[in-house]
């Protein structure tokens, strides 16, 4: 057990959270931040469907990565990621039909996320399968915290709710105040990952 | 002027290195700054002087010139009140002038405050010397938004402009897009409701300090290039053109009157300040557009009426010639000014969703402004290598 969670493993896990997330450092897996944050709650949602299938992936590779031959590891690795992109695809459609409905075509497009090729070929290729699964896990919910920003800061002010429900209060909207009809277009989502990673990078900049 | 200088000398000490109130030497060197010419030179070994006059001058001389526009916009806007409550026969010039007077300070305030706020605040974090950018930025801002702007939602596109469109790019002079359009642009993207739209926008309809009239709830009177935009329009008669050339009619603030900017743009031509290249070459394109346009029946606004319409003119002198923002080389100034006259007239004509397409254009036109300058350098550079060689 003492193996388990060692110091290595920790900084497995807790590294793509803040000094190496996979958005805000190595700016990976941004078209789909731009396409899915303009509500919290498909952002959440798309966060945990990588992060679960980065975990996955990650885990099943490893465990076959000895009896990968060299050349085709690329194919076996997108056979892997799209089998378990169809499988969420499907639990989504089965379970939670309006927000499969809102996502559309970028579940569907989790199969070409950079973080997950780039987990799999730099991480899980390596590494025995309980770090690749720490590392998944990580990196997955290293990109969801990102997400989860932008989606928070663009729902509420875009159209003044978080999760469907009303936030900024009538009485503000009866004295003028109005949602930021530009904070609903993916360019500003741009806008918004910039400054998160501006404030990252300064708030970690005697780390580097 | 020599009191001032005295003063000024005498509290000097206070901001210097050590003095107690050294937290606002930014504040004190900006406005010493825009009063006197410096006493400091370039320092030796220095080659980039371009020119003689600081940049704190020019935009003085910048500031000068929109003073008419400014000046008639406020006028304008009483005028507009007054016809929207039908009560043009009782009001007086000086009413007019002070209800407007009255409904644009409050605007110019909030610019100056936000604006030269943050500027002051970075000019102070990063201990350099106060930038003077925004002296012409935020006189510009209050004069290209429409009157009845709310003052918070100015005061939001004003700091996101100026922080993301300036200060992140290096600040004054080092900025792509042009920092005033911007501000419009987030007004016009965020909240299009108060943008666009009939007279409830363009038009004051209260009553401010006694002053005005509380018109008829009915009233409506789109802009003229609004009413081109919609369906069966068959082009505008005499007494419109008359009053779009004069700048009765409803717009933003500052851009209704061609004559008054066209006073403006002189002066700006005759101190040098602006490119005349830039500025012809936009209304050239504009005016070829625009009769193309009309050649092929796709609108019934006669080529020469793009000019007097909207922001075109108040565009073509005060914010394609942002000598920042604007091509530099010579003969790029042409390209750019025509590409923008050719860009805002489609865009008016082409997409029904915006009646006005000088913003777009410019801003467009701003992105482009380097590749057209490199272009023009290394076709020069290819020419004279070959003249070279060819001997």
């Amino acid at each position: 057990m003492g193996k388990l969670f060692s110091k290595e493993n920790c900084e497995v896990f807790s590294n793509p959270l803040n000094l190496n997330n996979p958005i805000a450092v190595q700016v990976l897996g941004i078209c789909s931040a731009l396409a899915v944050t303009s509500q919290l709650e498909p952002a959440i949602v798309m966060g945990l469907s990588v992060t679960v299938i980065t975990a996955f992936s990650n885990v099943i590779i490893s465990l076959i990565r000895k009896s990968i031959p060299n050349r085709i590891r690329i194919i076996v690795q997108l056979v892997v990621v799209a089998a378990l992109v169809t499988i969420v695809s499907q639990v989504l459609k089965a379970f939670a039909y309006d927000v499969s409905v809102q996502l559309s075509v970028y579940v569907g497009l989790i199969i070409t996320n950079c973080i997950l090729m780039g987990r799999l070929e730099a991480f899980a290729m390596q590494n025995g399968p309980w770090e690749s699964f720490l590392d998944g896990i990580g990196n997955g919910l290293g990109y969801a915290a990102i997400l989860v920003i932008v989606g928070f800061v663009r729902e509420l002010l875009g159209f003044g709710t978080l999760l469907g429900f009303q936030i900024v209060p009538d009485f503000c909207y009866e004295n003028g105040y109005m949602n930021n009809g530009m904070m609903t277009m993916p360019a500003m989502s741009l806008i918004i990952v910039g400054c998160v990673i501006w404030a990252h990078r300064s708030i970690n900049k005697e780390e580097k | 002027m020599k009191a001032l200088r005295n003063y000024l000398d005498k509290i000097k000490p206070n901001f210097e290195e050590g003095g107690k109130l050294h937290a606002f030497h930014s504040l004190f060197d900006g406005l010493e700054t825009f009063a006197f010419v410096p006493r400091t030179t370039s320092r030796v070994g220095s080659v980039n002087i371009h020119d003689a006059i600081d940049s704190k001058r020019i935009m003085s001389f910048v500031v000068i010139a929109l003073m008419p526009a400014l000046l008639f916009g406020m006028y304008n806007v009483g005028y507009q009140n007054a016809l929207a409550a039908g009560k043009l026969g009782e009001a007086t010039f000086w009413g007019m002038f002070w209800y407007g007077f009255l409904a644009v300070l409050p605007k110019i305030i909030v610019s100056y405050v936000v604006g030269l706020g943050i500027e002051f605040v970075v000019a102070q974090w990063k201990k350099e010397e106060i930038q003077e950018g925004f002296l012409v930025s935020g006189i510009l801002i209050p004069m290209i938004v429409p009157v009845t702007t709310p003052l918070w939602m100015l005061a939001i596109a004003v700091a996101f402009s100026v922080i993301l469109a300036k200060e992140i790019f290096g600040g004054t002079g080092m900025n792509i897009f042009n920092p005033a359009l911007i501000t419009r642009a987030v007004l016009f993207f965020s909240y299009p409701s108060v943008m666009t739209g009939d007279s409830t926008v363009w038009v004051n309809q209260q009553s401010i300090l006694g002053l005005g009239f509380q018109a008829p709830e009915a009233y409506t009177a789109a802009t003229p290039l609004g009413e081109a935009a919609t369906e069966g329009f068959q082009g505008f008669d005499a007494a419109t053109v008359q009053d779009a050339i004069f700048g009765f009619i409803p717009g933003s603030i500052g851009e209704t009157s061609v004559i008054a900017i066209a006073l403006g743009g002189l002066l700006l031509l005759c101190t040098g300040v602006a490119s005349w290249k830039t500025m012809l070459s936009v209304f050239v394109g504009g005016g070829l557009m625009g009769w193309l346009m009309q050649e092929l029946d796709l609108t019934q606004i006669e080529w020469w009426q793009q000019f007097i319409l909207g922001g075109f003119a108040f565009g073509a002198v005060f914010m394609a010639t942002d000598p920042v923002t604007s091509a530099r080389t010579e003969c790029g100034k042409y390209v750019y000014g025509l590409l923008i006259g050719i860009v805002a007239v489609m865009v008016r004509v082409l997409n029904p969703g915006y009646p006005e397409g000088m913003m777009l254009a410019i801003l467009l036109m701003n992105l482009f402004a380097p590749l057209i300058d490199y272009c023009v350098v290394e076709r020069n550079i290819s020419m004279r290598a070959k003249r070279a060689t060819k001997k």
